[in-house]
């Protein structure tokens, strides 16, 4: 018996992939949160390895490099970490009723980028005209609608016209990026720079320049959840997104939700880019989004649309995307290295998801034939 | 003569994740030159265990002999290799290509001559009596026709062992006994044939052995010469199950819903329904026959509100009010807002009826989420319900938070025809309502219409097994390419009168084209 077994087991495939039944969600999160340890030993090997310097050492610099003198009572380093996270977040968070819908907005940084011209514009031409709340105000409302309707043109020929969305929101990037080099070559007086803009930016709390756009960001995810979760809104993106033929079969409107999903969409998008001009560098060129609304995409997913799960996800890509930096900086590495670290620790927990679903079989060998 | 055994499976398991077992030690034998059926409720392994032979899924423990020699068959090129050729239920054909071309497409024979390729085509068709055009385009034919295409298509790559899954669901009773004739021509010449079904009657009239599973197990084969109906359900099910449908007279009958001359065309101006009429009356379950993708599934989504028609009228008389509703070219919410408890239980049911990556509750939510003026959602009354039905219909799930597509097929339809019947409907559509269900589910639901029958509710039943049309229905509507063909009465109503109805309308519009 055991002969006839081990005979056939040698000419069986080497490797099998399996589907797993669905795992309990505890072991998911222990494989995701041992995913996250191991990047980081990854990433602080690999900067060794390239930086030659020793681990306390790295570890060390990449600690002060997001966290700086925080022991030592110095909370700027912190505060900053927080903003960039806020940013990121703000993105992710715009992204996902779309997602959740299967609308694949690969526009949030052109969005962004309409948003945060129209802060400039206002900071620029209204500053010395109107009092400073209603500038606030005006600044609001047009990067609100400016985000918007961004968001809501690909919406609009999707639902009317059935056009791909991820190819509209693509291009659309191109255009508001054409627009802001632009728009900064005329103020800029072809110097590809406008000088920060004193009118319109967000207030100081104590000597923090950030706290308001941190505060405006944990709302929206505390309101982004709820929405998602509780309101019949969210209910109809989440039918809508499964299968628009039981959305058409209980009567939803679709062409309205993908509208008016977009229009949410964008409008945050929007706001981010307010957060951007007028809460952080109160200027604007064509990378002041710096390609983080591509990186929300992948914060959206690794959330799994939910908002408290991104806080976490984006923390981390943060965390690696300041340290590494510094970690570069010292070591005469540009900004490129930080950004192939960060590229392969998100790979890394995209590919995690795979041995959350299936499981690997080896050929069983001889010894497991016998038993 | 010694019959030859051309395949062998001894102690086959297989098994996905850890839970599911979808077979375990399965031993069976099919010879040369017979027609073996695999007999089993859906779930039981039937097709799992066809797939291992074809190579799409690999055995986790037995092995499997050919012709008397063991085999490793890793993927569906070794099956070929082997000679093992599998008819799936869904068609794996190229729409715009002629049947020639799909037949010998991914054959490589170093030079491609489809000239002579024909000539071998023809032979084939003409050894075991195939009726083909090989000119033909696959999106100009009949689903008989597809179909006859696949089985050539595997006789012409030198198969001599064929797997067929289900072949008989989709066809007429003419098609099927033709089908029939053809198979058993086949076992003449020697081949092996084994099909998988759990029609009864077929495997009765067609197979040689009949090898039985039950929830992946094999429970044993018998000669079909020596076994009866009640015998085979008893292997199938595990315990004596009484299979006649109940039907009473139906009571306080009056006419409901009036559909009058309705006509739909589909986005490329192809006619799906021609002036279709008929109405469907309080207390009564009217069915509806007909070869599958004839228009059934537009003519129940028009009277839901989900289709524009061109012209016609639906009219809903409601019985409270006396008062005539026109229900054409109203949305789902229009109809419902309007009073009309019109229910629809659709074919696709994860697809249309329900969402299978929400819960029960959530599921239950769908038809009533937006009353109220309130922005959010209420989920107490949603839960109760879904309390309700898992209770009232023994859904089988682990809770009420349970995504729907982790149930089973039977509770998943449990789930769906609940909620639909929980809105107390007066019109309740079903389509294929059983279809991919065990006999023990299939009752249930029989039952549970006819529960609904009898507090007066017209019910529209969209069938595919014409012998359950016949028993359960008190009137059937034939459809043929979108007209109605025939009305007649479910209890005087013979199979194959209504078979030669289903094709009426067909060869009418050939004769005049």
């Amino acid at each position: 018996m055991a002969d006839t077994k081990i005979q056939k087991n040698h000419r069986e495939p080497f490797l099998r992939v399996v589907k797993r039944d669905d795992m309990a969600s505890w072991k998911a999160w222990l494989i995701r949160c041992a995913t996250i340890v191991i990047a980081f030993f990854l990433t602080g090997l690999l900067s060794m390895a390239i930086t030659q310097k020793g681990f306390a050492d790295t570890y060390d610099i990449m600690f002060t490099g997001v966290f700086g003198r925080l022991f030592e009572g110095h909370t700027t380093m912190l505060w900053k970490y927080l903003q960039e996270i806020a940013i990121l977040l703000a993105l992710a968070l715009a992204l996902t009723p779309a997602f959740k819908m299967k609308f694949w907005n690969c526009g949030a940084e052109g969005q962004a980028l309409m948003g945060g011209l129209a802060s400039i514009v206002c900071m620029i031409e209204l500053g010395d005209k109107l009092p400073y709340g209603a500038l606030i105000a005006v600044i609001a409302v047009t990067s609100i609608l400016a985000g918007a309707i961004w968001g809501v043109l690909p919406a609009i020929f999707k639902a009317v016209f059935n056009t791909n969305e991820t190819l509209f929101t693509l291009m659309m990037n191109y255009i508001a990026t054409q627009i802001i080099a632009y728009y900064v070559y005329i103020k800029g007086g072809g110097s590809n720079v406008i000088n920060p803009v004193d009118a319109g930016n967000f207030p100081s709390v104590g000597s923090n320049d950030y706290f308001v756009n941190i505060v405006i960001v944990a709302v929206i995810t505390v309101v982004m959840y709820i929405y998602l979760k509780y309101s019949k809104q969210g209910y109809e993106i989440s039918v809508v997104g499964e299968s628009q033929n039981t959305a058409r079969y209980i009567g939803i409107n679709v062409k309205k939700v993908i509208i008016r999903t977009m229009v949410i969409s964008g409008a945050l998008c929007g706001i981010t880019g307010m957060l951007l001009v007028a809460g952080k560098d109160h200027s604007i060129n064509i990378n002041s989004v710096g390609g983080q609304g591509f990186t929300a995409i992948l914060m959206s997913w690794l959330g799994q649309f939910n908002p408290f799960i991104m806080v976490v996800m984006t923390a981390i890509v943060v965390f690696l995307r300041l340290g590494v930096a510094k970690v570069a900086d010292t070591s005469l590495l540009n900004s490129s290295f930080s950004e192939i670290i960060v590229g392969i620790v998100i790979l890394m927990l995209v590919g995690c998801e795979f041995f959350i679903r299936y499981s690997v079989k080896f050929r069983h060998n001889a010894k497991e034939g016998e038993v | 003569m010694e019959k030859q055994p051309a395949i062998e499976l001894k102690n086959i398991t297989k098994r996905f994740g850890k839970t599911v077992i979808a077979n375990k030690n399965v031993n069976l034998t099919a010879y040369r030159g017979e027609i073996l059926s695999i007999l089993g409720e859906n779930g039981s392994g039937k097709t799992t265990l066809m797939n291992m032979i074809s190579g799409i899924y690999f055995p986790d423990e037995g092995q499997i002999f050919i012709n008397g020699e063991e085999a490793v068959i890793s993927s569906p090129k070794d099956a070929f290799d082997y000679k093992i050729g599998m008819i799936h239920q869904h068609f794996k054909l190229v729409d715009v290509f002629s049947a020639a071309e799909n037949i010998v497409l991914g054959i490589d024979e170093g030079k491609y001559n489809l000239k002579n390729s024909i000539g071998e085509i023809k032979k084939i068709s003409e050894q075991y009596g195939f009726d083909l055009d090989v000119e033909k385009k696959i999106y100009t034919m009949s689903v008989s026709e597809k179909q006859t295409v696949e089985i050539v298509k595997v006789l012409y790559r030198g198969a001599d062992i064929l797997i067929l899954d289900e072949p008989t669901a989709v066809l007429t009773p003419q098609e099927t006994e033709k089908l029939f004739s053809i198979l058993r021509s086949m076992r003449d010449d020697g081949k092996c044939i084994i099909i998988i079904t759990h029609k009864l009657h077929e495997v009765l009239s067609l197979s040689d052995r009949v090898s039985v599973l039950r929830k992946g197990e094999y429970v044993g084969t018998v000669n079909t010469a020596e076994t009866n109906e009640a015998e085979l359900t008893e292997m199938m099910v595990g315990k004596k199950v009484n299979l006649n449908i109940k039907r009473e007279e139906p009571k306080n009958v009056e006419d409901r819903l009036i559909v009058d001359n309705i006509t739909c065309v589909d986005r490329l101006g192809a006619t799906i329904l021609d002036k279709v009429s008929f109405t469907a009356k309080s207390g009564e379950i009217l069915g509806i026959a007909g070869i599958a993708g004839s228009g059934q599934r537009e003519l129940l989504e028009s009277i839901a509100g989900l289709q524009h028609l061109s012209s016609g009228e639906i009219l809903y008389l409601d019985a409270k009010t006396g008062k005539t509703e026109n229900l054409r070219d109203k949305t789902p919410m229009q109809i419902r807002n309007m009073g009309v408890r019109l229910s629809f239980v659709p074919e696709d049911r994860l697809g249309m009826g329900l969402v299978g990556n929400m819960d029960i509750i959530d599921n239950m939510m769908l038809r009533s989420y937006s009353r109220g003026h309130s922005m959010f959602l209420k989920r107490r009354k949603p839960k109760d319900l879904a309390m309700k039905i898992i209770h009232d219909l023994d859904v089988v799930t682990p809770n009420a938070f349970t995504p729907v597509r982790r149930l089973s097929g039977g509770n998943v339809q449990k789930v769906l025809v609940g909620r639909e019947i929980a809105a107390s409907p007066t019109v309740l559509m079903v389509a294929y309502p059983v279809r991919g269900l065990d006999i023990n589910s299939s009752y249930m639901i029989y039952n549970l219409l006819n529960e609904q029958k009898e507090k007066g509710v017209a019910i529209i039943f969209v069938g595919e097994d014409l012998d359950v049309l016949v028993e359960l229905c008190d009137r059937i509507m034939v459809i043929g390419s979108g007209r109605v063909t025939g009305i007649v009465d479910g209890r005087t109503a013979t199979k194959e009168e209504i078979g030669l109805l289903m094709t009426k309308s067909k060869q009418e519009g050939e004769d005049n084209g």
